[in-house]
């Protein structure tokens, strides 16, 4: 896959909420610049109504919807699509560039669970991944939902899926010196809650990944089990607390972080095609 | 009667009635409890997995909080040859007929339904599981 680095920059290092989306119905690809128009409008009217965003002060939002090509698995994938809203102060001066206050984007990689028996009429694009205020979401998938009869649901990440994402980007091949392995768990049934943050050296997680993994490419869940459980007796071992009885709220590596309430932040674009693959298909299992 | 692990403690060996059934319950959420059940399990005397053991596994309406995969507790139960009932404890109407459920296992087990044993109720549910 030869992605253009500078096509995908914006991705990197930003924290990206997460939902799933259902087949878009009749989106044109050709007809992107009437919905930058159309969007636009609607949140124009939103403001009128009173129900959008930034209260008081007088601004143009100014949509722009675009094509990423660069941004698909296969060549079944649909390419995504971006939206980004800028401000535009009236009282601008003279060189004033619009600022950016929200990007949206619909993805596909690798999404053909979904797209293999979808009609002709329906997009797939299973992952929307988003960066800005909450308002300026609700607004923009409030318009593609009245448009193209999709539904959003925020995309919840398991424990389960949370400990695969660590075992496998721990063990991903890092040419720069990495930042720590960090795993972060909460105590259940506290009155006061309880966060304990578990930090492991980079080159020990992936030896510790490396003595597990049998066949490179490919990982079984009793490996990442086994992953785990070494973490696990090594914590316990030092500090008496089965972290296995503690629900598994984030994982940290030098390849991207993640969040159980679906917030992810990718940081090394060798591996964006790998995270992006796996995110699409959580989305596609919360549609099905 | 309630416990956190086996083996049970040996000082109350003569005071304990007769054992029919024994329920070990995996939180979903907790990978430890699994663990723990698995540890338990190699003190259970192996005349007891001809239809007096099942496994519960609660906490399923959550999906998104699973610590475990539920293939890997429904070949727990292949393994021992014992069923596997899901259920969720914090909603009413699922935990009262999952009590039900038990109850009416239990009243086999001891033996007070005639014309059934531990040993054919347990190969009839699974043979419904494999359809």
């Amino acid at each position: 896959e030869n992605v253009d680095p500078q096509k995908t920059a914006f991705v990197l290092r930003k924290a990206w909420t997460l939902y799933s989306v259902t087949p878009l119905y009749r989106f044109h690809r050709g007809r992107l610049r009437d919905y930058a128009r159309l969007l636009s409008a609607f949140i124009a009217a939103e403001k009128q109504k009173g129900l959008a965003v930034e209260v008081g002060v007088e601004l143009d939002i100014k949509v722009a919807v675009s094509s990423l090509a660069d941004l698909r698995g296969s060549e079944q994938d649909q390419a995504a699509v971006l939206v980004q809203l800028s401000l535009r102060s009236r009282a601008s001066s003279r060189n004033s560039e619009d600022k950016l206050v929200w990007s949206g984007w619909f993805c596909s990689v690798y999404g053909d669970d979904l797209s293999e028996n979808m009609p002709e009429d329906f997009t797939c694009l299973p992952l929307f991944l988003t960066h800005g205020a909450e308002s300026y979401t609700s607004v923009v998938g409030s318009w593609f939902q009245k448009t193209f009869d999709c539904c959003f649901r925020r995309l919840a990440i398991s424990p389960l899926n949370l400990s695969w994402m660590v075992a496998m980007w721990a063990g991903c091949k890092l040419d720069r010196a990495a930042s720590a392995v960090e795993l972060v768990f909460s105590i259940p049934h506290l009155s006061q809650p309880l966060d304990i943050s578990y930090a492991i050296h980079p080159e020990d997680a992936k030896a510790l990944w490396d003595t597990v993994q049998k066949t490179p490419g490919e990982i079984t869940q009793e490996e990442v089990d086994v992953f785990m459980d070494c973490l696990y007796a090594h914590f316990h071992r030092h500090f008496k607390i089965h972290l296995s009885a503690a629900k598994l709220v984030k994982v940290s590596t030098a390849v991207a972080s993640a969040h159980c309430d679906g917030i992810v932040k990718i940081l090394h674009s060798q591996y964006l095609p790998g995270v992006l693959m796996l995110l699409t298909e959580l989305a596609i299992s919360q549609i099905q | 009667h309630l416990a956190t692990s086996l083996p049970l403690p040996s000082e109350r060996d003569h005071l304990r009635p007769r054992i029919d059934l024994i329920v070990f319950m995996i939180d979903i959420k907790s990978k430890y409890s699994l663990k723990n059940v698995e540890a338990s399990l190699a003190h259970v005397d192996a005349s007891f997995f001809l239809g007096k053991v099942c496994f519960l596994v609660t906490g399923v309406g959550r999906v998104n909080a699973c610590s475990i995969e539920t293939n890997t507790v429904c070949k727990l139960g292949e393994a021992y040859c014992s069923p596997v009932l899901f259920c969720e404890l914090e909603l009413e109407g699922i935990r009262v007929t999952t009590a039900q459920r038990l109850l009416r296992m239990l009243q086999i087990c001891a033996g007070h339904i005639p014309g059934v044993s531990a040993l054919s109720f347990v190969s009839l549910m699974r043979n419904s599981d494999d359809d």
